[in-house]
């Protein structure tokens, strides 16, 4: 089932892998952050499949990937994340790929391409962060007070998770009417599951990777980010060498839903243009 | 208008009369003041966030003035650090992608620093074209149902506690009714495999294999009626009857003979729990091992042999044990010789359920299967028979324990024993 509205053979499996776009043409890999799935880039990636081979995937947790793959202590650090990255990779015999991470996904395509560069033609980052809690000469915008208090939104807000979800999400094939209700409402994850994500998205310290990047590396800065503040963007650019910083007319954090055109134009200009 | 006083219009006058609709229109005459005072907070925003347009009744909540808010703040501002992250990961893409949103709690920070819990729901006014022009925002004081949920959420952590606990306990129960591991016996291959339906509850299946003298091993396998504390009581009792029994007389007969007797004396007057088990004694013999069987009600054993055949293994049996006083059990001897394998197991294993007609897995098939092992090792068959089980998934419904028995084929000698998972 395609869960994007778009052509595509969805190849399934523990991340929920979809493929689209035509076939011989470069390979974007579409990575989306903390808070959502693939649907995040359902705004995007229609008009990304006119041009380049478009795969979209649900990290482990999330969306529709297989929850029962789902380790705490395999996804407590980034590196489980970027594992599935090259994973995918491999079982679908990528090569130069142009990989564009929203968010935490940022820095999960910063861990693969650091392990695997020969893999990787570009790297796409938008709104990218190495470290949300501010550090003695860094400031990343959050204390770890903040950190604890969106975990407790979390809790509170996953009171609207009904436990008939988990039947759904789990995967129940004698009930697909539920798989209809599902598909109409994106970004629903275990409650256990999003805490341990949320942990290991906003406790990360990336900044000591980021020099060790040689893929060419453009970053996506919105103009007014919450979460991924102008000075952070700064800093990347400032850390990984021959960084391009592109900033986007977009409020908020989520520039490909705010502000599609102009962030789908600046990922196409990024993969075309020069090696 | 005379005789009708504001106090009727409320709808609650003292004559109980409803107030005329066209009173009520005069009341409620102004949709300004019903937006600016009505009892929930009404908030517009840019599609960015900015605020357009506030009403009086958050402003009043907030403790800010129209002018502070209005073209100068966004809605996130208003929430605290972490809700901040909340709206953003969670809040503000699901509202682009569905165009509203509802019932999210979140904490707004008013101009003193004291927060309000709220319930917020949104929804985006588009253009002509379909293009965002506004985000409409109703905000609802949530104090009291904020208490609720916590509390909620408090129970419902203790449950998951005590759930954690509850399974704590039922492991380590489950691990003193089973032989942490199978004893060494010269000459024989064991391996056993045991599957607990429940995390919840303990298993009603047992197994064991002990010494009995220098040259004598007794082993029982079986199945109690039921499952959880009560079956894990009677299980215990059991395990040690059969034990004591075996090393006062080892005919297997007479040790289900006098198991049938203690269950009957002590579970009589109570719930009437019963079993069924095999008992069996293993003796060396030059070729192999002799095994003297005795079975209560229990499914017959199947003997994978050398030659690459499998078969139910017929033993004299008893009825259920524990059901009727004065039976009479027979014992059965079963030869093992080289490439010999013996399967004891519980009906948790015929009795799974099997493909989507829910059929039973059933004796024929478990026989097909096994005559594709043989000939096999113990280790070998109960391998193949675990991963058997784990195809079967949420079809195995009951407890299932297997043994395994086998004489290794002749090897040459000095040639090393290949180190086997669960070989002993």
């Amino acid at each position: 089932m395609s869960t994007m509205g778009v052509g595509g053979s969805n190849v399934g499996g523990r991340n929920n892998v979809l493929v689209t776009g035509p076939e011989g043409r470069p390979v974007v890999l579409l990575a989306h952050g903390f808070g959502c799935d693939q649907n995040m880039w359902r705004l995007t990636a229609p008009k990304l499949a006119e041009d380049f081979r478009v795969i979209l995937f649900d990290h482990v947790g999330a969306g529709r990937s297989d929850l029962s793959a789902w380790q705490p202590e395999r996804y407590s650090t980034l590196d489980g994340y970027a594992d599935d990255v090259l994973r995918i990779c491999r079982e679908l015999e990528l090569r130069q790929v142009a990989f564009v991470g929203h968010s935490v996904s940022a820095m999960i395509g910063v861990l693969a391409a650091i392990r695997e560069p020969g893999r990787f033609s570009k790297l796409i980052l938008v709104g990218p962060s190495p470290r949300y809690v501010d550090e003695p000469g860094y400031r990343g915008g959050f204390s770890r007070a903040d950190i604890d208090e969106l975990l407790e939104s979390l809790d509170s807000n996953y009171l609207g998770w009904s436990a008939a979800m988990a039947p759904v999400i789990m995967g129940n094939p004698d009930r697909p009417e539920l798989a209809d209700e599902l598909a109409g409402s994106f970004c629903r994850t275990d409650p256990v599951i999003a805490q341990a994500f949320a942990r290991t998205t906003f406790l990360s310290d990336n900044r000591a990777d980021l020099a060790k990047v040689i893929v060419p590396t453009l970053i996506l800065q919105c103009s007014r980010d919450a979460i991924a503040p102008a000075e952070v963007g700064a800093f990347v650019h400032d850390q990984i060498p021959g960084s391009v910083l592109v900033t986007l007319p977009a409020t908020g954090h989520c520039p490909q839903l705010s502000a599609p055109d102009a962030t789908l134009a600046a990922i196409a200009d990024f993969i075309s243009g020069p090696p | 208008m005379s005789g009708t006083g504001p106090s009727e219009a409320g709808g609650l006058g003292e004559s109980g009369r409803r107030p005329n609709a066209h009173l009520a229109s005069l009341l409620e005459d102004s949709t300004e003041d019903l937006y600016e005072n009505a009892p929930c907070g009404y908030l517009s925003t840019f599609p960015d966030g900015q605020i357009a347009r506030v009403n009086a009744t958050l402003l009043s909540w907030l403790g800010f003035t129209r002018g502070e808010l209005v073209g100068r703040r966004y809605f996130s501002d208003l929430l605290t650090v972490g809700g901040r992250l909340y709206h953003e990961t969670h809040f503000a893409p699901l509202l682009a992608m569905q165009g509203e949103i509802g019932g999210v709690a979140l904490e707004l920070q008013a101009a003193d620093g004291s927060r309000l819990p709220v319930l917020v729901n949104s929804a985006v006014k588009t253009s002509a074209s379909g293009a965002p022009l506004l985000i409409r925002t109703t905000i609802v004081d949530a104090r009291d149902r904020r208490a609720y949920e916590r509390e909620l959420l408090r129970a419902r952590r203790e449950a998951d506690r005590e759930r954690e606990r509850l399974q704590l306990l039922v492991t380590t129960l489950q691990r003193t009714l089973l032989p942490p591991e199978l004893p060494d016996v010269p000459g024989l291959q064991t391996a056993a495999y045991y599957h607990a339906a429940s995390r919840d509850e303990v298993g009603g299946d047992f197994y064991d294999l002990f010494a009995l003298a220098r040259d004598r091993w007794g082993l029982f396998l079986g199945d109690v009626c039921g499952k959880g504390a009560a079956a894990a009581a009677v299980t215990s009792q059991i395990r040690y009857t059969l034990r004591a029994a075996a090393v006062y007389d080892p005919d297997p007969a007479t040790v289900l003979g006098t198991l049938n007797s203690a269950l009957r004396r002590d579970y009589e007057r109570n719930d009437g729990r019963f079993c069924t088990a095999a008992f069996g004694v293993l003796t060396p013999r030059t070729d192999g091992f002799d095994l003297r069987l005795a079975s209560g009600g229990h499914p017959a054993p199947l003997l994978l042999r050398a030659d690459g055949t499998a078969d139910y293994q017929e033993v004299g049996g008893g009825p259920f044990l524990g059901v009727i006083d004065d039976v009479t059990f027979t014992s059965t001897t079963i030869g093992l010789g080289a490439g010999d394998t013996l399967l004891l197991y519980t009906d948790g294993l015929t009795e799974a359920r099997t493909g989507k007609g829910r059929d039973r897995y059933g004796d024929l098939a478990l026989r097909a299967f096994a005559a594709g092992l043989a000939p096999a090792t113990a280790a070998g068959a109960i391998d193949a028979i675990t991963v058997l089980l784990e195809g079967l998934g949420g079809g195995l419904d009951d407890d299932v324990a297997v043994l395994a028995l086998s004489v290794p084929r002749r090897r040459p000698a000095r040639r090393p024993t290949p180190p086997g998972r669960r070989r002993r």
